[in-house]
């Protein structure tokens, strides 16, 4: 590509909402970027810049998807590339003002690529295998505009969506939605439209709309990222929800672990509100609605919608019977609609794009994107957005840049503590609602956790278990002492106390958890076990039968030793890092780990030097040679 | 004391999780007397109160350490090690998981997910993210932490 023409693009496609002839500095300030750093990086450019303040401006942006690239700047400057640098410093700021911002060198050295036109020296980074397989629909502002700005929404079709709806009667709003495909984004995958119609028929003068903001899945944060980088498409969407229903009041359920989100939200509807996009008569229409926070108290649980508004009304957060769905008696009784967070997002490029656009991506059931929070053991690690029916090996070798330090794939688990541990050989399975039902997991909330060789599946099903244990709300009999009971089998298990039952008992336990219980959280609650025991059985039996963990994870299981033809004499540093004086010298100065009193920290083996590399872990611990298991005084194990 | 939270437009039971809320940003945790206070002012049982408080895990019932110590338990930080992380910490502090030290300068405590599955395993000291945490790490950064108070002190 010329240099012409990359500036030609890279004018087109940057400066929609940057005004052109000065230089725009672009900071990720979402949680991730600010726990890598990125508050001291946007002070040191705002220092930096201080006397030519009139030719740049810094802004705080949302989060670019890149976590494992944090902190993340994207310099654009008039009439020249648009470079994006990664793992800024407050230390590389000043090379960067200097060598981008007050002249000309691009300062390529730190630079992760161009973001609009690529030269020869530079990525293009949106040939990047990372983003060549990705449609960022819902996450198009994400990372570029500001949240902070509704005008910056605004600049690229933001609040369109609403103009339009407002002009069609509800009942076409809701066609218009039906003709897209919109499943519900949250997880379940249920037909928007038909919420909404069910919605918009039931009785009543008042009626409600919730966004569900309560993301509690540990290592999902799709919601949280799109309400911290572009909070104004999720209200678009929330508005245009209420109109099609018929709802005068809405509330934003949210995690009050986000902080941020929350704080984003809340600069977003006051926003709203000064221009007239909520409020009494929105845009001049007969239409008025407004949006409170609701900020929820932390339980799991509270994500399941009846369960939520218990939560609304002060209770505890108990799930109801359904029907009546709350669609028909919801929140304090009344017809209520309750989306997720990227499914009003979607409804806003809907109504912005046309639904055909929307329409056109993904596969026969299941149209459009899906977004997922990619997490584990993967090179790239952050936020994906594909088309529906990309294969997870796609996503996970392709987007994730394939496994960490050259390891082996293991597993992906995807769907979070409701979903399922799907090993290699189905690496082909298509994303959709359908494919991943399946083979046993779900979409769930969009948690993708790849594990390599050195994870345990045994473990990680009691992770997933234990994780369901505490969260479970106590309702239901099943859930509450049939997850209690998989934990203490699985427990047994890893601890080498499995027997032959085990397994059988486990099956058992996940069949009747599944039958027995009320809500989406305790009827999918057995999945990570019930998946594991499919695809990863040896491991179960290794655990048993051998008292083996092949992964050398389970510290019951394992036993650390230290090579004496590796280790070297001069060298002390396990014995220092050991917290219980664990590790000895023998007779000729080599290192002996104390069995019987090493509680397997892992620090011996983090810190021998690379050159030695002399510890290891062994598994059933009766590898250990005997000789070397303890103090000589005293008596081995 | 309770005036300014206790207020009229919030008299309705709907808002026991927002008052309860209130009164936790404010005096850091929730004391029995605060939820005698305002079991009385929703007139509701004391029992109900404390019902809903304990199922909810934002709440806590014992006043905050200075410094707390959260240990991310989130997937990612558990495949990444966080469970020899918080083992690590709850040895180096001589603090039990979910107990507070004598002196209230440090409490430790496990969390689901922090969000920032990158730099797993992850701890946050008063707030602040340590990324990549290993057991050695938690020893130096206990160290570092405690020589920056007494240097402060």
């Amino acid at each position: 590509m010329k240099h012409s023409m990359i500036r030609a693009l890279s004018q087109k496609k940057v400066n929609a909402p940057y005004p052109d002839k000065i230089t725009h500095i672009l900071v990720g300030t979402a949680t991730c970027g600010r726990a890598a750093g990125s508050m001291a990086v946007l002070e040191a450019f705002r220092r930096e810049i201080e006397d030519i303040k009139e030719k740049v401006r810094a802004w705080e942006v949302g989060c670019m998807g890149l976590c494992s690239q944090e902190p993340l700047v994207v310099i654009i400057k008039p009439g020249d590339f648009s470079v994006c640098y990664h793992h800024v410093t407050p230390q590389t700021v000043p090379q960067l003002v200097e060598g981008y911002v007050r002249g000309d060198d691009p300062c390529l050295e730190l630079a992760l690529g161009t973001v609009a036109g690529g030269n020869g020296d530079a990525v293009y980074i949106p040939e990047l295998d990372l983003f060549k397989y990705q449609s960022r629909v819902l996450l198009r502002n994400c990372g570029y505009i500001s949240p902070l700005e509704i005008d910056h929404y605004a600049a690229g079709g933001g609040y369109r969506g609403l103009a339009k709806a407002l002009k069609l009667e509800p009942a076409q709003v809701i066609k218009q939605v039906e003709k897209s495909g919109l499943r519900g984004l949250g997880g379940a995958g249920y037909p928007a439209a038909a919420k909404w119609t069910a919605c918009a028929q039931a009785g009543g003068s008042t009626k409600y709309v919730i966004c569900n903001a309560d993301e509690g899945d540990p290592g999902a944060f799709m919601d949280r990222v799109l309400l911290e980088s572009d909070p104004h498409s999720v209200l678009e969407g929330m508005i245009i929800a209420a109109y099609a229903v018929g709802a005068s009041k809405g509330y934003v359920y949210i995690r009050e672990e986000y902080p941020l989100a929350i704080d984003r939200i809340s600069v977003a509807l006051k926003q709203a509100r000064a221009k007239g996009l909520l409020g009494r008569r929105i845009l001049g229409s007969d239409f008025s609605f407004m949006v409170e926070i609701v900020r929820g108290a932390g339980a799991f649980v509270s994500g399941e919608e009846t369960a939520m508004i218990a939560a609304m009304e002060g209770r505890r957060s108990w799930p109801e019977h359904r029907p009546p769905y709350p669609a028909h008696s919801g929140l304090r009784g009344r017809p209520t609609l309750v989306n997720n967070v990227k499914t009003l997002a979607g409804v806003s490029v809907i109504l912005q794009k046309g639904w055909r656009s929307f329409r056109d991506m993904g596969t026969q059931n299941s149209r459009g994107t899906a977004l997922f929070a990619l997490a584990g053991k993967l090179e790239n690690t952050g936020l994906a957005e594909v088309p529906m029916g990309t294969s997870l090996r796609t996503l996970v070798y392709d987007i994730g840049g394939g496994i960490k330090h050259g390891r082996q794939f293991k597993a992906v688990q995807i769907g979070g503590p409701s979903g399922g541990c799907l090993p290699g050989d189905l690496l082909d399975t298509q994303i959709d609602f359908d494919s991943l039902k399946c083979a046993g997991a779900i979409m769930g909330s969009g948690g993708v956790i790849v594990m390599d060789e050195d994870n345990c599946m045994v473990d990680t099903a009691k992770y997933f278990v234990d994780f369901s244990r505490q969260e479970s709300c106590g309702k239901c009999t099943f859930c509450r002492i049939g997850t209690y009971h998989m934990h203490s089998v699985l427990e047994d298990i890893t601890r080498g106390n499995g027997s032959s039952e085990s397994i059988e008992v486990l099956g058992k336990l996940a069949e009747d958890v599944r039958a027995g219980s009320l809500c989406g959280l305790g009827r999918m609650s057995p999945n990570p076990v019930l998946t594991t025991l499919r695809y990863f059985r040896e491991e179960y039996e290794a655990h048993i039968l051998e008292q083996r963990c092949p992964a050398r994870i389970c510290k019951e299981l394992t036993a650390y030793y230290i090579l004496p033809e590796k280790c070297y004499k001069g060298c002390d540093h396990c014995v220092l890092a050991c917290p219980v004086e664990a590790v000895f010298s023998d007779d000729k100065g080599l290192k002996v780990v104390d069995q019987l009193k090493c509680t397997k920290c892992g620090s011996c083996e983090l810190v021998c030097p690379a050159e030695y590399n002399a510890v290891i872990r062994l598994s059933p611990v009766s590898l250990v040679p005997a000789g070397r298991r303890t103090r000589p005084d005293t008596k081995e194990p | 004391m309770y005036s300014s939270i206790l207020t009229e437009s919030r008299r309705h039971p709907g808002h026991l999780i927002d008052i309860l809320q209130q009164i936790q940003s404010r005096d850091g945790y929730l004391s029995d007397q605060a939820m005698l206070r305002v079991a009385g002012f929703l007139e509701m049982s004391s029992a109900t109160v404390w019902g809903v408080a304990t199922f909810y895990n934002q709440f806590r019932f014992t006043p905050p350490a200075r410094k707390p110590v959260r240990v991310c338990m989130g997937t990612a930080c558990h495949l990444a090690g966080g469970q020899l992380v918080l083992e690590a910490m709850a040895r180096e502090l001589k603090i039990e998981v979910g107990g507070t030290g004598e002196d209230r300068e440090f409490s430790l405590e496990r969390v689901a997910c922090v969000g920032c599955c990158a730099l797993a395993p992850v701890v946050t000291i008063e707030g602040k993210v340590y990324p990549g945490m290993t057991p050695p790490g938690v020893e130096e950064t206990l160290v570092e932490i405690k020589a920056q108070s007494e240097a402060e002190a």
